[in-house]
């Protein structure tokens, strides 16, 4: 073989790890970024800050709209998260096991908001409560919310579901447990994971979305990422930062846990 | 394969249980999206007379033609960028082993679990005019003034890129993983230099994650409501802010509906167009 310098072997190397370092560089750089920020004594967001203070953090204790935002985002993330365990759950139960075209074409239609425009489909839902006569509430809200993060626990959960091996239920079953028994015993414990990381991710992108909130929230109250998005555009309050700090921070820590419970980030590949 | 999962359920009437939910996308997904196309199909906005006069109009205004190519062209753009950065980070994460394999899924996953708005917004203080990039440029003497980076259509590629990368290095990882690593070697062996390898091997064997991510990021790129108003500002004009200014401020629903569906369509018609590439890139590695 050749010993002396592979040229052509190095400098695929160097490309290839110069440009993955710029990457995780630029994966994790916004976050730290915001962080630093957000100790700044200024009132503006200048960076790097040119003095240090925690009175952005003290003042979210004050900021009470931006509390009555996260109160009610928080409540509609619950409420997306509880419905679409159940429904998305209950409807992989029915299609994992089918191969056949209706359970193929279901799969789909029910994955499908994860493709298409948000946007368009909060406008769509918007129409349809006001044509009914519906104003919007936090029920709307939740119901379009649960439409667009069902797709995560469906998928988590059917990902679970065929590693799940037969063997286990039917020696359920010959042993004599019924159907339900056999249910509740083992493949509830055995798909718990899956289904714990889907509702982990359905409520965070429950707890993020714009595009269906923008059409179904209702004038008085405003769900917090939205009224973050309108904080920075209209006047860039340092709020801003530290209402994103611990937004970063409890993103973390909660991640941290979801992974050492449900082993969350191996259910989003 | 059907066997051993024919043994996971209840035998009996299953399928039932997918029923509550295909109920909810009837009544809350499917309808709302019949009335969305019904709606376009009026020509006023109090919607008394029926006919196609929305649909003349978008298309007879080159303008509004305009922010319908330069959203679907932001989403290409946009794409390629992510595609181009995260190849090589799904190519060393799937390769790592253990610890190190850990490390890279957290950073991957981290972001997507991270607020849009909070990731969006750490990017108007460094792209701003006096923002880290413009900052560090005229420090180091290579711009003499602040370079338009907010507001600009580059400022929400590049930020798009970022945002969105997560959704396309985690099906490539995947698939980089499942490919077996005797195929380059192979290719080693019998002569072919690392880069040849990378192009005439793993890349093409890569094809169904690169389309899978692709999908996700462009999705996600064309509709990306934050990013678009935050970094382009109201100046550049993208569908989803064209869309809600239509539909909220001007209160015209049926040319908002109308846009909508021509949106929707366009997208479709752009996933489906990568779903056939993938289908006939499979056929040509294992057919």
């Amino acid at each position: 073989m050749n010993h002396s310098f592979d040229i052509d072997r190095a400098s695929f190397r160097f490309v290839f790890f110069a440009i993955a370092a710029v990457c995780v560089f630029f994966l994790m750089f916004p976050s730290v970024i915001i962080l630093i920020l957000s100790f700044t004594g200024e009132e503006t967001l200048r960076f790097p800050p040119p003095s240090w203070s925690m009175r952005w953090y003290t003042a979210l204790l004050d900021a009470t709209e931006l509390q009555d935002a996260l109160v009610l985002s928080f409540k509609v993330a619950v409420i997306a998260t509880v419905s679409s365990v159940l429904l998305g759950v209950a409807a992989a139960l029915g299609i994992a096991r089918s191969n056949s075209g209706w359970a193929r074409f279901l799969d789909m239609i029910f994955m499908s908001p994860l493709i298409l425009p948000a946007l368009a489909f909060g406008f769509a839902v918007l129409m349809m409560f006001s044509l009914l006569g519906y104003r919007p509430s936090l029920w709307t809200l939740s119901v379009g919310h649960t439409v667009v993060v069902v797709p995560f626990v469906l998928r988590t959960t059917l990902a679970s579901l065929t590693q799940l091996d037969p063997a286990m239920l039917e020696s359920s079953r010959s042993l004599g447990a019924g159907e339900i028994y056999t249910f509740r015993r083992i493949t509830l414990p055995l798909i718990s994971r899956g289904v714990m990381a889907g509702a982990f991710i359905a409520f965070m992108a429950s707890f993020d979305n714009v595009p269906v909130s923008l059409f179904l929230q209702d004038a008085r109250t405003q769900v917090l990422p939205i009224y973050l998005w309108d904080i920075i555009n209209n006047q860039l309050d340092s709020r801003a930062a530290s209402a994103s700090g611990v937004l970063i921070i409890l993103t973390i820590v909660l991640m941290v846990v979801m992974e050492r419970l449900s082993g969350v980030s191996k259910f989003m590949r | 394969m059907t066997n051993r999962l024919a043994l996971l359920l209840p035998k009996r009437g299953e399928w039932q249980l997918a029923l509550p939910l295909a109920l909810f996308f009837i009544l809350f997904f499917i309808a709302p999206l019949l009335l969305l196309v019904v709606i376009s199909f009026y020509n006023d906005q109090l919607m008394t007379t029926a006919g196609t006069g929305q649909y003349i109009s978008f298309f007879s205004d080159g303008l509004n033609l305009t922010v319908l190519w330069e959203t679907l062209l932001l989403g290409v753009k946009a794409t390629a960028l992510s595609l181009f950065m995260g190849y090589p980070l799904a190519w060393f994460a799937a390769r790592a082993k253990g610890r190190t394999q850990a490390f890279f899924l957290f950073v991957v996953v981290l972001p997507i679990l991270t607020s849009v708005v909070v990731r969006t917004f750490a990017w108007v203080v460094i792209l701003g005019r006096q923002g880290l990039i413009n900052k560090t440029l005229m420090a180091l003497g290579l711009a003499s003034e602040p370079v338009r980076l907010l507001f600009s259509e580059l400022g929400v590629v590049i930020v798009l890129a970022q945002v969105q990368m997560p959704l396309m290095v985690l099906p490539l990882m995947t698939t980089l993983q499942r490919i077996d690593p005797n195929f380059a070697d192979a290719s080693n062996a019998l002569g072919a230099g690392a880069w040849r390898t990378f192009f005439k091997v793993t890349l093409p064997l890569s094809m169904p994650g690169i389309i899978a991510g692709c999908i996700l990021v462009y999705a996600a790129c064309v509709t990306a409501f934050v990013t678009h108003t935050l970094i382009g500002g109201v100046r550049l004009l993208y569908m989803p802010l064209f869309i809600f200014q239509q539909a909220m401020d001007l209160q015209n629903w049926p040319f908002a509906a109308a846009i909508s569906v021509v949106f929707m369509i366009s997208v479709l018609l752009i996933i489906a167009l990568l779903v056939m590439l993938s289908r006939s890139s499979r056929a040509q590695i294992y057919g």
